[in-house]
């Protein structure tokens, strides 16, 4: 048992050590061939509860990866590798996982899709004087107080807002239920900002993690009179919400953030009467080449289609990540270097048009941006038609 | 007379190779490259974190037999106690800005004249404090909960650890915890770094190993020795004069205490404090990296977290990505793959060797037993 | 009034669902003294299996497929993790239980690339019914009475059935019940049989409610339904059936009120009161500990 004990032990710390020399022997910069490589780090969620958006944002890099492999950058063409760390939507693992891709020797990183790990990986980009594109991640406190993080999307107090004035023009809500996960930040900032915004009565409720149960959630909104129900939830439980007011036959309009614009929660709106309106980065038929290149890669890969849920409906998620990454490529072509130091030099002053808008960015890293597409779910043929154009001064 | 020698003389080797780890410690961090070993050295930080906070679930669970679950109840108190500490008063605003700034308006590392000794010194104490208010927690819940067997003690400081989560995360306590977001901006491990001299990683094993080492004199003295006889035969015990209910009390509440030293530096080792990373997921984690180590030595609950978080965070990630060899397409390897194979080794620990890496002996004892066979093969000869 | 009675049939069914998953949980508790962990799991992966066979198969062959696969997993797991430490201390045998959980767990996400799983319909149990205004499914309605059958059903073979003898046997004395020549084994692997194919059930009328399956829907049910079988009193199927109730109604009623944040922390609470008060649950036999 000793001697098993020590040799375990033996075993153990010989295999921390070569470690620790493997890692100083990574080949850099070129590929088998001799071609120049740039690596530019994804990190995003592939498991967790944020796993099926993070799965349908990288589609986006993918598709744009392989449209445009290769990058000019001070006069030399290099092949562009995508490197990916699973940062499990759990911001206990996402500073290793951040970790992972600065030993990786990335340029530059694109993501997160939520909020809480692109906070908790931030500091670890940081110090390795590494630039981060946030790609869908809302919550304020992603950039502010980090020189190194950026972000392509609007932010939570924006869309909180555009979302309350809405209930309020279209329809005339007095009275709002409020819905999110308990311990959520991404939920609760959402509901908070929409309380403010609001200009009428709310009613507040927060629902433990892996709830399944919401009968009694809606049916204490419509027995308290709501005029809307507001429920910015992940995909997972939005889907089964959404589910529930169909065949509950719930009239009440529903309003979702940018995580309910999937096709997953289009789908259980399918054939109901369901009022479904969500605020978005990205309409379908804003860019028809981009439309159609992308619904050709998804169905031309069945990995592809099912982390898109099953069909070729565009998340607007794919479309920042798409965008995110030709981001990505106009700040190694104005850097004139794959060094991650002078991308990160040149990334404040980068502008690029995407299919989601005009990205630019603002002194704390934001993305100058002041309109939000909001779309509802056509039930009857299973498409998200365009709702409104709303913006915010 | 003979056994004490000996002992101090285990005591005296394992402080030199202490000392000897918290200066390669120093060494390895500022010699090798820092960007490609970025892994390896959150690997190091996240280890130490984890040793310590195994060793104090497994004085509960190994040392005191008592079978406790809500060892993340405990590290949450902890984290969210050192950050409301420690955040800078000009960082509150952008923190808390759903709650337009913090009730608590100081910060611990300010009120002692901030620079290194502010820093220091507030550090310190709010990792301390960290540790009594967990400790304080915990003598709450133990009142009701050290009644119950086994089992049910699980079940319920589970349960606590559920409750002190919700109540934390409880937006009417927003001005103070934050609500659902999360605290940051407060000084981590990368803080002590000095313009040309990195101590991140000094740092972690320093405070892990003081507090590990704390543990360990405790378990040596006539406390442990109760514990460890509660843990044999309660009633027992009690016959010997053994006040159960006290020494029960005081081992919860010591262990809650590094829980939740533990749990500040968790803080400092994620650079942020959320209350839904707490789950009982970590806690399961804790209790598979004691079990790993040898439920009852302490050595091994540290030599495990090393290797569990080097294990399921490092070694085993290229599992999650395709890999093609010359043009053959691995097979399994994808997302998720991963933490199957992992699983399924923790599975094989759990099943067949089944007293962990270390059993319940400590380093030394392994050192001395051998010198002491090699003495015997000697003699015979 | 409704919302009451919507409040109250949530509660009703929520606990019928848990209440067969509790006797799994009562019935391995009763006999092996061990808290498995990985019940809950294995409720959720009986819902993986309706989906997958669901494609494959039509619903009349997939759903005595999926009990059938369910109680193979439930036996296959007693053998695996369990049987091997027979000998071992109780916490090796919880953390072995642990551990299933976490490997189910993680299978479950490797498998469904962590995106959530529709279940499918099934007939008459997914078809919507108006209650004195309350728009509901049958499976609601279903629940409580299935529950009841299988509960008389169960208490039958335990009451009246030589192998319901031997397990009552086992569950108060493990080894003079070997002495008297009942096979050990296979008693326990009886108990894990039943407790699985009851998940599985169990998991069709959940998940026929909220179809929506991802690898930690087990999870949550999973505990409150043994809380509900220490609240109930562990080792006793009719407390485990009367403890489910009051926890799915209690569970229900938190919500529906302005504290619906700590509905959790209720369950727990409650938990935690019944066990200061009363450690034995509400129908438990007392037991003493022999030195």
């Amino acid at each position: 048992m000793k001697k098993k004990a020590l040799s375990m032990l033996l075993a153990g710390t010989m295999v921390l050590g070569l470690a620790a020399c493997g890692g100083g022997t990574k080949p850099e910069g070129t590929s088998g061939d001799g071609e120049k490589v740039v690596r530019i780090g994804v990190f995003e969620p592939s498991t967790g509860d944020s796993g099926p958006g993070g799965k349908q944002e990288m589609l986006g890099m993918q598709y744009a990866n392989q449209e445009t492999p290769t990058v000019v950058v001070g006069g030399e063409t290099y092949k562009v590798e995508l490197v990916y760390a699973d940062n499990g939507s759990d911001a206990a693992k996402a500073p290793t996982a951040a970790a992972d891709l600065v030993s990786k020797d990335v340029a530059l990183v694109l993501g997160s899709y939520g909020s809480g790990v692109s906070i908790a990986g931030g500091p670890t980009f940081e110090e390795a004087g590494l630039a981060a594109i946030g790609v869908t991640c809302t919550n304020p406190g992603v950039t502010a107080g980090n020189d190194y993080y950026f972000r392509i999307c609007f932010l939570d107090p924006f869309q909180g807002t555009v979302l309350a004035n809405f209930a309020q023009e279209k329809f005339s809500a007095k009275k709002a239920y409020l819905l999110g996960e308990l311990g959520n930040d991404y939920d609760q900032g959402l509901l908070t900002f929409f309380e403010q915004a609001f200009d009428g009565e709310v009613v507040k409720d927060s629902f433990p993690t892996n709830t399944a149960d919401f009968s009694t959630y809606l049916n204490k909104a419509v027995s308290e009179g709501c005029d809307v129900i507001f429920c910015p939830v992940s995909i997972a439980y939005s889907t089964q919400i959404v589910k529930l007011a169909a065949s509950m036959g719930l009239e009440t309009p529903i309003l979702g953030s940018d995580t309910l614009d999937s096709n997953m929660v289009l789908e259980a709106a399918q054939n109901s009467k369901v009022q479904l309106f969500v605020s978005t980065f990205y309409q379908e038929g804003g860019a028809p080449a981009f439309d159609e290149g992308i619904k050709a890669y998804i169905n031309g890969d069945s990995t592809a289609l099912t982390n898109n849920g099953g069909n070729d409906t565009i998340a607007a998620v794919t479309a920042m990540g798409y965008d995110a990454y030709y981001t990505a490529l106009e700040a190694l072509k104005a850097a004139g270097s794959v060094e991650a130091a002078d991308v990160k030099a040149a990334l404040p002053n980068v502008t690029y048009t995407g299919v989601s808008g005009a990205i630019a960015f603002d002194a704390t890293g934001d993305a100058i941006r002041d309109t939000a597409y909001i779309k509802t779910a056509d039930t009857a043929n299973n498409v998200w038609a365009l709702e409104a154009t709303q913006t915010v001064k | 007379m003979i056994q004490e020698k000996k002992s101090k003389k285990g005591a005296f080797i394992a402080l030199v190779c202490v000392v000897v780890l918290l200066l390669l410690s120093i060494v390895l961090e500022n010699t090798l490259d820092p960007i490609k070993n970025t892994t390896f050295f959150t690997v190091l930080r996240k280890g130490a974190v984890y040793a310590l906070v195994a060793s104090s679930m497994n004085l509960l669970n190994g040392f005191t037999g008592l079978f406790s679950l809500g060892q993340a109840g405990f590290m949450l108190v902890g984290a969210y106690t050192y950050a409301i500490l420690t955040i800078p008063s000009a960082s509150r605003e952008s923190v808390y800005y759903l709650y337009g700034g913090s009730v608590v308006n100081f910060s611990l590392p300010e009120l002692f004249g901030g620079g290194a000794f502010g820093l220091i010194f507030g550090v310190l104490l709010a990792l301390i404090l960290a540790g009594l208010v967990a400790a304080g927690v915990a003598w709450l819940i133990g009142l009701p909960v050290l009644r119950l067997k086994s089992d049910y003690l699980a079940i319920a400081t589970l349960g606590f650890a559920e409750i002190i989560r919700a109540v934390l995360q409880w937006d009417k306590l927003g001005p103070v915890t934050n609500g659902a977001n999360a605290l940051k901006s407060f000084p981590t491990f990368s803080s002590f770094n000095l313009p040309g001299l990195r101590l991140s990683i000094f740092m972690a094993f320093l405070l892990a190993a003081i507090c590990i080492a704390v543990i360990l004199l405790l378990i040596n003295s006539s406390y442990g020795r109760a514990f460890k006889a509660i843990r044999e035969d309660e009633i027992a015990a009690e016959a010997m004069g053994i006040n159960l209910a006290k020494h029960k009390r005081l081992s919860f509440c010591i262990s809650s205490f590094f829980a939740g030293v533990g749990g500040g530096m968790f803080a400092m080792f994620a650079n942020q404090a959320q209350a839904k990373t707490f789950t009982t997921a970590m806690t399961y984690e804790i209790l598979l990296i004691v079990v790993i180590g040898g439920i009852g030595s302490i050595s091994g609950s540290c030599i495990a977290s090393f290797l569990y978080v080097a294990a399921s965070e490092w070694w085993l990630r290229f599992l999650d990505t395709e890999m093609y060899i010359g043009t053959f397409k691995v097979p399994l390897l994808r997302n998720g793959f991963r933490m199957v194979v992992f699983s399924v080794v923790i599975m094989i620990v759990v099943l067949f060797f089944r007293k962990g890496i270390m059993g319940d002996k400590e380093l030394p004892d392994l050192l001395r037993k051998r010198k002491a066979k090699a003495a015997g093969r000697e003699g015979a000869k | 009034m409704q919302y009451a009675l919507s409040i109250f049939l949530s509660g009703i069914s929520l606990g019928g669902q848990y209440a067969l998953i509790a006797i799994g949980y009562t019935l391995v508790y009763g006999i092996l003294r061990l808290i498995n962990f990985a019940h809950g799991d294995v409720f959720m992966v009986a819902g993986l299996f309706l989906v997958y066979l669901s494609t494959w198969f039509p619903l009349w062959a997939a759903l005595p497929l999926m009990l059938l696969f369910t109680v193979a997993l439930g036996f296959a797991i007693e053998r695996a993790a369990y049987k091997p430490l027979r000998s071992a201390p109780r916490m090796s045998v919880m953390i072995s239980a642990i551990g299933v959980s976490y490997l189910l767990q993680n299978l479950a996400t490797y498998i469904t690339g962590g995106l959530p799983k529709s279940y499918p319909e099934l007939p008459l149990l997914s078809n919507n019914v108006t209650i004195g205004g309350v728009s509901t499914k049958w499976v609601t309605i279903v629940t409580p009475f299935l529950v009841l059958v299988l509960v008389l059903a169960l208490q039958q073979l335990i009451n009246h059935t030589k192998v319901g003898m031997a397990m009552r046997a086992v569950a108060k004395d493990f080894e003079t019940s070997q002495l008297m020549g009942i096979k050990i084994n296979s008693v326990i692997s009886m108990t894990f049989i039943i407790g699985s194919f009851l998940a599985g059930v169990g998991s069709m009328l959940y998940f026929t409610n909220y179809p929506s399956i991802v690898p930690l829907s087990g999870a949550l049910p999973g505990l409150r339904a043994f809380v509900a079988a220490v609240f109930g009193g562990i080792g006793s199927v009719p407390g485990a059936v009367v403890g489910a109730f009051i926890i799915g109604m209690s569970e229900s009623v938190i919500k529906g009120s302005p504290f619906s944040i700590f509905s959790d922390a209720f369950t727990f609470a409650l938990l935690i009161v019944i066990l200061v008060v009363k450690p034995t649950g509400l129908f438990g036999e007392k037991v003493t500990d022999k030195v």
